[in-house]
């Protein structure tokens, strides 16, 4: 199958060369020299693995929580039908018609000192910077994830609310104990893309703080991309982008654990 | 359930509407979104259209005393159209490339269920969780050898096979929908597996299909890292790194990198407003299976 092959020539097979660069010395150009576990040996030695995962994990955790609260409120608020909400579900998903780096630009421009809607110098402080981050990261994606929350109520039978109401539970007692637990599977799709999608804050972290102020923004793509790309040291960039995989992948395993939902089938059991 | 009732027992006669009574506390909460939404959005074009020597020490809330069109005169003559066009090029490359790669391949991974199906459906399960980031220093290694650095293709490749794993996610989703019967049915009649796809897949996988084009056609839109790391010199610069070497070369002039924004944001604002239905429906999609 050409697909498959595809995939695996520029997604499979570099995860595995990733990994074997981890153990060389590489600076771009030339040819990698074998190094041993000299870049392992440095990634576990120093203390900025250690924060580069806390903040990325800080970040991911924070994110999906505010996404997912949120998201989850408009979805099945906006999965309503009415005329008002059509035309305000149409304004919600005018940021996500614009590119992670135009946002970022954005709100680095409305977040200046000397120009901006917010005074002081947001970014220069570390918590600052990091709910920037996570704003931003929300301000973008939220409205995809709205629609995916909107396309999971919609499917949710009309009869369980029916039937509920006439037992005579109330609009918030409906929403807890029909609404939330049919939207379950709605949930784990949305939060692994969304767990995914927030590895993906690079070019925010990039043009927004630089991994800054100092090194406390500096999430692991970031520190994989500077170390590779600015101090030309790709070997150590690999060590980090190896563990990147396995920390992804641990984090989708487990979420998928915790919700324990498998290979996707059965998206109707417990109906 | 207790009740044995039709909803039709309660005497107000309103039991057709139990979910449209107004709710005060979402209907609050939608508005302070909203206001979250439109703010940076009015800021940006006020902004935009402030003449530079206005911006220094301005509010953006502000509209400008003076507004002016030269922000965006400016950034049209600084290769706008260009950026454009090659990320115009590139997704349109990158849309073909994932719809003719696994339209096929989720076809055969529904219909069949050998092991090697079985393996290639898990493999790209898991590869929904690769962050493209962790494998672009041994890409960026390939992409050299391969002597492809620097070119639309090195950014095209790349994109395609990391929009791979969702699309067959929803394709074998939207094609599982597909009932047995027309398979046969068909097979009865003597059709190859081939005529099946053409003339029974692609047509009842409509849905799944265009969902697929729509994201990864946002994939390719959205794209920064394997611009910034793949590509270099002007020819094969996308919209994106466009954006981001206006940073450097307008530096403090914030209206300008503004208006960069806005004009960015007209090309996918156009296909919003034209194919709304479309689009909505299609990312709703990705979540539904």
């Amino acid at each position: 199958m050409p697909g498959v092959l595809f995939f695996l020539f520029f997604a499979a097979l570099p995860m595995v060369l990733a990994f074997c660069l981890s153990f060389t010395e590489w600076n771009g150009l030339g040819d990698p020299r074998p190094a041993g576990l000299a870049n392992w040996r440095k990634l576990f030695d120093d203390g900025q693995l250690t924060q580069s995962l806390t903040v990325t994990v800080l970040l991911t955790a924070v994110s999906w929580a505010f996404q997912t609260v949120v998201s989850l409120l408009l979805g099945v608020w906006a999965a309503g039908r009415r005329r008002n909400r059509a035309i305000l579900s149409a304004i919600f998903f005018v940021p996500f018609l614009l590119s992670s780096t135009a946002i970022s630009l954005l709100f680095h421009a409305l977040l200046d000192p000397n120009f901006g809607i917010v005074r002081g110098d947001t970014l220069g402080s570390t918590d600052g910077a990091f709910l920037a981050i996570v704003f931003v990261g929300g301000w973008q994606f939220i409205p995809f994830h709205t629609l995916i929350y909107q396309g999971g109520a919609r499917q949710i039978p009309d009869v369980l609310h029916q039937a509920a109401a006439i037992d005579g539970a109330g609009r918030y007692r409906r929403f807890f104990s029909i609404t939330l637990p049919q939207l379950r599977n709605t949930a784990t799709t949305s939060g692994v893309l969304m767990v995914v999608g927030s590895l993906t804050y690079f070019e925010t972290v990039l043009i927004l703080t630089q991994g800054g102020p100092g090194t406390d923004t500096a999430i692991l793509p970031y520190l994989m991309y500077e170390a590779g790309f600015k101090s030309y040291d790709f070997g150590y960039a690999s060590a980090v982008a190896s563990f990147l995989v396995v920390a992804a992948t641990a984090l989708s395993l487990l979420l998928v654990r915790l919700s324990g939902f498998g290979a996707m089938r059965g998206t109707r059991e417990g109906m | 359930m207790q009740t044995g009732a039709a909803p039709a027992a309660r005497p107000d006669g309103r039991r057709r509407h139990w979910t449209r009574r107004p709710n005060p506390l979402a209907g609050l909460g939608s508005a302070v979104w909203l206001v979250v939404v439109l703010v940076p959005v009015y800021a940006m074009i006020t902004a935009s259209l402030t003449p530079r020597d206005e911006a220094l020490g301005h509010n953006a809330l502000k509209p400008p005393a003076h507004p002016t069109l030269a922000n965006y005169s400016t950034v049209l003559h600084s290769g706008f159209f260009h950026y454009l066009g090659n990320t115009v090029l590139a997704a349109v490359a990158v849309v073909a490339l994932v719809l003719v790669l696994c339209v096929p391949l989720a076809y055969v991974a529904v219909r069949t269920r050998g092991f090697w199906s079985g393996a290639a459906f898990r493999l790209f399960l898991l590869g929904v969780a690769i962050p493209a980031q962790a494998v672009v220093v041994p890409l960026y290694l390939m992409i050299a050898k391969l002597n492809l650095y620097d070119s639309l293709l090195a950014i095209v490749l790349p994109t395609a096979a990391f929009a791979m794993p969702v699309a067959i996610l929803v394709l074998t989703g939207s094609l599982r929908d597909i009932s047995e019967e027309v398979y046969e049915a068909m097979a009865l009649d003597g059709a190859s597996p081939l005529r099946m796809l053409f003339q029974l897949v692609i047509p009842m996988a409509k849905g799944g299909i265009s969902t697929v084009g729509i994201y990864s056609a946002l994939q390719a839109w959205n794209g920064f890292l394997f611009p910034l790391i793949f590509t270099q010199s002007e020819g094969p610069r996308v919209l994106t790194l466009g954006l981001f070497t206006y940073v450097s070369q307008f530096g403090v002039d914030i209206p300008a990198l503004l208006a960069s924004v806005v004009l960015s944001g007209i090309p996918v604002f156009a296909v919003y407003l034209v194919a709304r239905r479309a689009l909505v429906g299609g990312l709703m999609g990705v979540g539904g299976k």
